[in-house]
């Protein structure tokens, strides 16, 4: 378990002030100069050195993307973004950090905009979030106020500022590139790729886009050195990451642990268990709305960091952990998901926009059991005609969740069917 | 040049190409719905996946750059199995309504489907529907059939600089629309309609008309502009049913424009198809006899300069040259191209033509458009202006009334009075005309139909010679026409010879026979009555009107014709139909009468007619080609550049719809203007 000297997220739940004040109490922006002196490649070394992998969901190495960004400029600015636009279901974390440690955001925009030559950060944070939006701008304000933004940004010499945009509230703006599009203005419709971002980002310029966790996580990890941040975890899994466990536990919660815990050990020393006991646990849903749900067996005995639970073939994804117990129907769970995937689909390319409305119509009729067997081998197939087919990665994101209903839950969903026969046959005329 | 191997094929693509492209380069047909040459990349009809070695995934080809030694095979089971489910997609919303739908045995939809659907449905689940709305009289919408590959879209808003389409909603409610229900205001909506992979747009006026495999396809060239698009004009029995374009790169690329698409439909009505002759104040039919007595009758004992001739808009080069032959015989020098009365000096072919050439337009990079909406004039050349102003690095100034030409022109003043500061170099825009490599001018024909029209074409030369337009490699100076018979005129030199009328002096009495050749855009109220008139032409408007005689020519599609463009460019225009009723070929008409007044034309058919006419004036020797000229004469016109006046410059066609004696009598057309007159009333809520 992570002692509590370890945590990057001293206020995680908001018990002290998160203010600039607050934060300094913390060793937030603490020898900020100090860090930005020395240099650009040494940065972005350790960033590296520290194994530090994005937060968002997809694990890329945080310091080999910082290092896609051109050294020497075309004439084009580059240009920071983060993306605060946590929409993926059961996610809260980024929530948590902008609404009680908004500074630790604000450094990392400097350190890693700083890193990647950008003067200019823009954080997309997505519309529902209003109140953090303002807190995260009164931490930007203090910033500013305070001289560790704008020109000479902590006396580093280098100029930085960032802006907040707000977002209107779909999820598909916190893909990469269709944030950047709402971000010029346009119908967040994700991009080709490529070209991608660092070549081609916001405005046509080179771009990076980081997910809040990660760049907040920076500073410390910077201000303790890499080798701390890498001896946490387990190989290639570094680091700490905060879990946001929902669902049928006794303390839903918010928490920073190491990556490799075991989900068990997560769930029950920090949610306070599954509701009625671990054997009451039917499935976990490990890495929010679009990773494939595990049976109880695997959850046994699974780590939770990106390459196990990939073994396992699901994914750590935002780190939302959604717990169901024995007293939840899956299948209706996951027709939720598939219903969310439907509203939420751009509509820009064909099998995302006509798959996700015609898988949300079979899992209806799965909730009730009104289908027959050779359906559920159809659901499957047109799974795999939407997943890998699509210009982002919402494709997939809609088809896992429902392939991993039926290859872990498959015998429930037939027992659903027979159900539903029986119970709607009509009675065969005696003779 | 990257080396990639396309099915085993080894071949070299330039670097930068697409995938999709090497695989056409190796002779693989790709299937694509969203993909067009000329459109920005979408990428989201997904049907062009093909297999690439070491990307584990299938890769839409249209979107994807080759890089060297790349391994392309567009024909695995993974690509196969990805199309047939990209098929699959399309078609469970697709309505299953072929045999009703006008795209039917043209539709990419369907073709794809032969190879890629199956033969039955998986699809259970209601179908989506939606409502169908009304976007003027010319693009017919069914969107429920729509594939949302945002073609029409991408088009309006790249091409035609017109952003009225865009999707609204998201996921499956995803919708195409105007956002606002309303007509398209475009004058190259329509080629949405060729654009469109499947039925969701198709053409309203020949909505229910015809099958595809029923047409007889003729390809002719575009008569209703100076363009001279080339195109398909598409017949059954004698009734032509549509015109779509054809590709040529140099002229029109791939677009027409609507009332050169649309005006079709008044190819069958007022038409012309029998003579009259006037007799006691009134018209009455005729026979061929009877009119050529009548005009044998008035024409013999008439001194030749007392008889004139003006040919109108959109005749063909070989009657206006056997014209001209007549009028020679008859001892006449009074004929005249140039009916508006435009000042257009015919003396050097550089002071008419677009020197630039339409494909030229691309390689400028500044542009003085004065006294001309080319907009309006010329929409395809138009989106030539816009297609090189979206490259970038392109200014353009506009002199004449204030219009929205699709990108931004800085307005430089409304009349002639405005050249003296480009000529000094006091307006900020002389400057950037100094500065540009090939800065172009555009004089618009019209500009020249006003009584200091030599002054303003002499001007306008000036400027070009000053600001450095004229020179051994470039030449910018370009005179813009709206009619597709003035090049042809004045090339052969269909303008009044030494001591001759011009139109205006032949209109105002000047003559005492005045034969109109389809010269319907002049005030025939204003001729005396004395004056005896022949009109041959093909509709009854204008020139007919007042007529003595009406000899029932034939239109653009009803003969085999040559036409200048306004590039100087010469291009054959073929017969589509025949003419309806007694009407004939003009030429044969003019070599009819003139035989019967006993100056018989040596022609008997039209292959030594054109011989004579390339003889005569070689440039029309050379089909399709247009050489382009250097600027190195500077010698100017011979009009007084300072005799410019201030009066603001007034356009030549204020209703695009309606500009000729075919549009004027196309219902199509006169629903576009009513349709833009009076904009469909939003419903109150």
């Amino acid at each position: 378990m992570l002692s509590d000297a370890d945590r990057i997220y001293q206020n995680l739940y908001g018990q002290q002030d998160w203010r600039l004040a607050g934060a300094r109490a913390r060793g937030d922006w603490d020898g900020i100069s100090d860090i930005l002196g020395r240099g650009r490649d040494a940065l972005i070394e350790e960033v590296k050195a520290s194994g530090m992998r994005g937060r968002g969901g997809a694990g890329f190495p945080t310091g080999m993307k910082w290092s896609f960004m051109p050294k020497q400029s075309d004439g084009r600015p580059s240009y920071l973004v983060v993306n605060a636009d946590e929409s993926e279901p059961g996610t809260c974390k980024d929530r948590d950090i902008i609404r009680h440690e908004p500074h630790k955001l604000v450094e990392g925009c400097l350190i890693a905009g700083f890193s990647m030559g950008a003067h200019t950060g823009y954080i997309y944070i997505r519309g529902e979030y209003y109140n953090e939006s303002r807190h995260l701008q009164a931490a930007i304000d203090e910033a500013y106020e305070a001289g560790l933004l704008g020109k000479n940004a902590a006396g580093s010499g280098w100029d930085f500022d960032l802006y907040v945009h707000r977002g209107a509230g779909a999820y598909i703006c916190g893909e990469e590139s269709a944030l950047l599009e709402s971000l010029e203005g346009k119908k967040g419709m994700p991009r080709m790729k490529p070209p991608f971002p660092a070549a081609m980002g916001v405005w046509g310029c080179p771009t990076t886009v980081n997910n809040v966790e990660t760049i907040a996580g920076i500073p410390t990890i910077l201000r303790r050195g890499p080798a701390w941040f890498s001896a946490l975890g387990r190989p290639k899994n570094a680091g700490t990451k905060i879990f946001c466990i929902s669902g049928h536990v006794n303390n839903p919660c918010n928490v920073e642990e190491e990556l490799g815990i075991p989900m068990r050990d997560l769930i029950e020393k920090h949610a306070g268990g599954v509701r009625g006991g671990w054997d009451n646990l039917q499935a976990v849903i490990p890495g929010g709305a679009s990773m494939p749900i595990l049976t109880k067996d695997v959850c046994d005995t699974i780590l939770m960091d990106f390459d196990s639970l990939k073994e396992a073939r699901s994914g750590l994804g935002s780190g939302a952990v959604i717990v169901m117990d024995k007293s939840a129907d899956v299948i209706k769970a996951i027709w939720r998901l598939a219903k969310f995937f439907k509203h939420e689909s751009c509509g820009q390319c064909t099998p995302c926009r006509e798959g996700t409305g015609w898988m949300m119509r079979m899992m209806e009729r799965l909730v009730e059991g009104r289908a027959d067997k050779a359906e559920v081998d159809l659901l499957e197939q047109v799974t795999k005609q939407v997943e890998g087919h699509t210009i982002c990665a919402f494709g997939d994101a809609a088809a896992w969740p429902i392939q991993g209903l039926l290859r872990n839950f498959r015998p429930l969903v037939e027992q659903r069917m027979a159900e539903y026969r029986e119970r709607t046959a009509l009675p065969v005329a005696a003779e | 040049m990257a080396k990639v191997t396309v099915d085993g094929i080894e071949i070299e693509v330039a670097n930068g190409s697409t995938v999709l492209q090497a695989a056409e380069a190796a002779g693989k047909e790709i299937p694509r719905f969203c993909y067009h040459e000329r459109l920005s990349i979408a990428g989201n009809c997904r049907m062009c996946l093909v297999e690439i070695e070491k990307i584990p995934k299938p890769v839409a080809s249209c979107g994807q750059p080759v890089s060297d030694g790349m391994v392309i095979k567009t024909d695995t089971e993974m690509v196969r199995k990805g199309r047939r489910g990209v098929m699959e997609f399309l078609l469970i919303n697709h309505p299953l309504d072929c045999p009703i739908c006008d795209q039917g045995g043209e539709c990419d939809l369907q073709d794809e489907a032969v190879s890629y659907g199956r033969d039955y449905s998986r699809y259970d689940e209601g179908k989506r529907a939606v409502s169908q709305p009304d976007w003027g009289p010319l693009v017919k919408t069914t969107m429920t059939r729509c594939i949302h590959c945002t073609r029409c879209i991408r088009f309006s808003t790249e091409v035609a600089g017109v952003s009225e389409l865009g999707a609204t909603a998201r996921g499956e409610n995803m919708q195409v629309g105007t956002y606002i229900e309303k007509a398209l205001s475009s004058e190259l909506s329509a080629n949405i309609i060729d654009l469109c992979p499947v039925g969701a747009l198709t053409s309203k006026p020949y909505a229910f008309v015809a099958r595809p495999w029923e047409l007889r396809k003729t390809d002719s060239v575009d008569v209703l502009d100076a363009v001279g698009a080339a195109i398909r004009v598409d017949a059954r029995g004698a009734e032509v049913l549509r015109i779509l374009p054809r590709q040529n790169d140099d002229v029109n690329e791939e677009w027409l424009g609507d009332k050169s698409r649309f005006a079709v439909d008044g190819l069958k009505r007022r038409r012309l198809d029998r003579p009259w002759l006037r007799t006691g104040g009134k018209l009455r039919a005729a026979s061929w006899e009877e009119a050529f007595a009548a005009i044998a009758d008035r024409v013999k004992p008439v001194a030749g300069n007392r008889i004139g001739a003006i040919a109108g808009d959109l005749c063909d080069a070989e009657s206006m040259f056997v014209l001209k032959q007549m009028m020679a015989a008859f001892g006449s020098v009074n004929i005249d191209c140039r009916q508006d009365g435009a000042a257009l000096d015919a003396s050097r072919r550089e002071f008419y033509l677009f020197n630039t050439t339409i494909a030229g337009i691309e390689e400028a990079d500044a542009l003085l458009i004065i006294g001309s909406n080319p907009r309006h004039e010329a929409p395809v050349l138009n989106a030539r202006i816009r297609k090189r102003w979206v490259a970038g690095g392109f200014a353009v100034g506009a002199i004449g009334p204030a219009q929205d030409l699709t990108y931004p022109a800085d307005h430089i003043g409304y009349g002639p009075d405005s050249f003296a500061a480009l000529q000094d170099g006091s307006h900020d825009f002389a400057k950037i005309l100094d500065q540009a490599k090939k800065p172009m001018i555009i004089l618009g024909a019209g500009a020249l139909a006003r009584p200091d029209g030599a002054a303003v074409l002499a001007a306008a030369w000036n400027l070009a010679a000053k600001s450095n337009m004229l020179n051994a490699d470039w030449h910018g100076f370009n005179v813009l026409h709206h009619a597709g018979a003035r090049v042809g005129g004045l090339d052969l030199g269909f303008v009044p010879g030494a001591g001759g009328l011009t139109a205006g002096q032949m209109r105002g009495g000047g003559v005492d026979v005045l034969w109109l050749l389809g010269a319907d855009e002049i005030d025939s109220a204003a001729i005396p009555a004395s004056t005896f008139v022949i009109y041959q032409g093909h509709h009854g408007d204008k020139g007919a009107q007042r007529a003595d005689v009406i000899l029932p020519g034939a239109a653009y599609t009803e003969k085999d014709g040559t036409y200048v463009n306004t590039e100087g460019r010469v291009q054959r225009g073929f017969l589509a139909v025949k003419p309806p009723g007694d009407a004939r070929e003009d030429w044969r008409i003019i070599r009819a009468v003139s035989a019967y007044l006993g100056h018989a034309l040596p022609y008997d058919d039209i292959g030594a007619l054109r011989a004579d006419l390339a003889a005569q004036y070689p440039s029309f020797g050379r089909i399709g080609e247009v050489r382009r000229l250097a600027g190195m004469d500077m010698t100017a016109p011979a009009g007084d550049p300072a005799a410019v006046s201030a009066a603001p410059f007034v356009f030549p066609l204020p209703n695009y719809y309606q500009t000729d004696p075919i549009s004027r009598a196309s219902p199509t057309m006169a629903a576009c203007v009513a349709a833009h007159a009076t904009p469909i009333a939003a419903a109150a809520e």
